[in-house]
């Protein structure tokens, strides 16, 4: 199995806290590998590197077989690696349509077209059906609920067609029924090719969900590998037990 | 053409005509001057709407490329003799052009802070151009121009149009909303504020250089005044930040009302009293501005008959 994203010893420091320290793990195309760790222990962070929205003190991060160089999230979004965020990021005082069209990925001459053709909303309501969002299309994205705005960004990312999604806690904060939904998407998603990397703390959905798992404790690896192994290892039984 | 288009191209039109009539019908020269100067702060609002409006970087700094239109005209003048009457006006779209292309650079730089930090060095820019400006030496040449000023507001009004419905306009709205989310998604963002700053100055600019051949002299307290800045600030707040007409509105309630209290409360400081009164008014009664705030009054009144209807029905349906 290749690897689609590789992390090498990559580092970052904010001021006297190291957030990421010497990390460095891999996720294989096709997965839907989890990164999981206690609160603080540098999953966001990581995140954040590896999209280009902070820059990394050490180490590199390879993307479908590139090295990249300085990570820039424009560049790797049209590039194919894309993610959500922790907090239910949503464009809120745009139409839902519009919130999914506006992530449609476009030549720099196609900025005169109208904002929304017709294959374009066609193409975003087939996308909120899945989601089962399509009552809601021309609403106002603020009006929706939390766990509707999950939905809602986690269509977002799909629009540009990625090959490696990056979810941010996508179940945090969300009802059962939707926790259920997101689990399925990621299914379908996964079984019709796409990768997914997901922080998440619902710890019965990531053994459900994901393979591998990836364990992160003060901004290092203390663990990786398939989901039962990973559960008995002690180190890593320590580190959300013993702190 | 949806049905939308066509109504706002009435709209357009309607408002063209009203604009290109009123010269004609209204002949007392004082009500014309007042007519120029609104069309003047109109014309700047919804350039600034243009561009702070769509993506909420609030630029305080706009005036100085007013001020830089009006010397490129004005040193055009003495340089290359462009002559007089209408000819000058030709050269406007050049002016605009240039002056905005030039201010790129700047705005690539300004453009890497965000929030207030942008709008303070917006405004810094304000002041270095005034500097400048006050090493220049005044100008001097003829005539008003009320129907230049009008075609220019409209050029604004069409261009910020076009701007709304096309995807550029989809990728300023998701900049304002969540810039960080939209550079998630591979929206090109520096590309697209940085042609919305062009728009924006090159619109700006082309302003200036007729206010400046409309007063016939410049100066840099009046070429680059804060207050001008503001004014226009102030109008599209007043108007509704981010809508088409909202910008232009605001100019048409403020400007008039802040001349007709200048003339009547003129002798005394009291008409500047007058017209921050005016203004608190609006913003107590329609805070988001007063297109959104009639907008959703309407909706309000709309939704409302709506509920009341289907009561009636069940009502009915009971009985």
């Amino acid at each position: 199995m290749t690897v689609l994203l590789e992390v090498e010893s990559l580092g970052k420091r904010f001021g006297g806290v190291t957030a990421v320290d010497d990390c460095s793990f891999g996720v294989p195309e096709g997965s839907v590998t989890a990164l999981v760790g206690p609160n603080g222990s540098g999953k966001t962070t990581a995140f954040n590197l590896i999209t280009g929205y902070a820059r990394p003190d050490s180490g590199s991060v390879r993307f479908a077989g590139a090295s990249i160089r300085r990570p820039d999230p424009v560049r790797l979004a049209r590039r194919g690696l894309t993610r959500t965020f922790q907090q239910a990021r949503v464009f809120a005082d745009l139409t839902l349509v519009q919130n999914l069209v506006a992530a449609l990925q476009q030549p720099w001459w196609a900025a005169v077209r109208r904002a929304v053709r017709p294959h374009e909303r066609t193409r975003a309501l087939e996308l909120l059906e899945q989601f089962g969002l399509s009552a809601l299309a021309e609403e106002r994205a603020g009006n929706l609920s939390y766990g509707q705005k999950k939905l809602l960004e986690f269509a977002t990312v799909l629009m540009g067609e990625p090959q490696l999604v990056l979810l941010d806690e996508p179940t945090a904060g969300v009802n059962p029924v939707l926790v259920e939904q997101i689990e399925e998407r990621i299914r379908d998603l996964n079984s019709r090719g796409l990768t997914f990397l997901v922080v998440e703390h619902n710890m019965n959905l990531v053994m459900r969900l994901c393979d591998p798992v990836v364990v992160l404790d003060h901004g290092t690896k203390l663990a990786e590998g398939r989901p039962d192994d990973v559960r008995n290892d002690p180190r890593v039984l320590d580190a959300y037990l013993g702190g | 053409m949806s049905r939308a288009t066509a109504a706002s191209l009435v709209r357009g039109g309607a408002f063209a005509a009203a604009g290109i009539a009123f010269p004609f019908v209204v002949h007392a020269a004082w009500i014309v001057n007042i007519g120029v100067l609104t069309l003047m702060y109109a014309t700047l609002a919804t350039a600034w709407n243009l561009f702070s409006g769509y993506t909420g970087y609030i630029s305080l700094g706009q005036v100085a490329f007013f001020g830089l239109g009006a010397y490129t005209l004005g040193i055009s003048f003495e340089h290359f003799g462009i002559g007089s009457g209408y000819n000058p006006l030709f050269a406007l779209p050049l002016v605009g052009a240039g002056v905005a292309l030039a201010s790129l650079p700047v705005a690539w730089i300004a453009l890497r802070t965000r929030h207030m930090t942008f709008a303070i060095v917006t405004l810094t820019l304000l002041f270095v151009v005034q500097q400048l400006a006050f090493n220049l030496h005044s100008l001097t040449y003829d005539r008003p121009f009320y129907l230049a000023m009008l075609a220019l507001l409209l050029t604004a009004l069409a261009v910020c149009w076009i701007v709304l419905r096309s995807k550029l306009g989809l990728m300023l709205l998701a900049i304002r909303e969540d810039e960080e989310k939209a550079r998630g998604l591979g929206v090109r963002v520096t590309g697209a504020k940085l042609v919305a700053w062009w728009l924006s100055i090159a619109i700006t600019a082309m302003a200036g250089g007729v206010w400046a051949y409309y007063l016939t002299f410049i100066y840099p307290e009046s070429a680059v005044d804060p207050l001008v800045m503001i004014g226009a600030v102030l109008m599209t707040f007043l108007g509704g930040r981010g809508t088409l007409w909202g910008p232009a509105i605001g100019a048409f309630v403020l400007v008039p009302a802040q001349q007709y209290l200048l003339t009547r409360l003129g002798a005394s400081e009291l008409y500047l009293v007058g017209y921050s009164a005016v203004f608190m008014v609006v913003l107590l009664v329609l805070p988001r501005g007063i297109l959104p705030s009639l907008r959703d009054a309407i909706e309000r009144t709309r939704e409302r008959r709506r509920t009341h209807g289907k009561r009636i029905t069940r009502r009915e349906a009971a009985a």
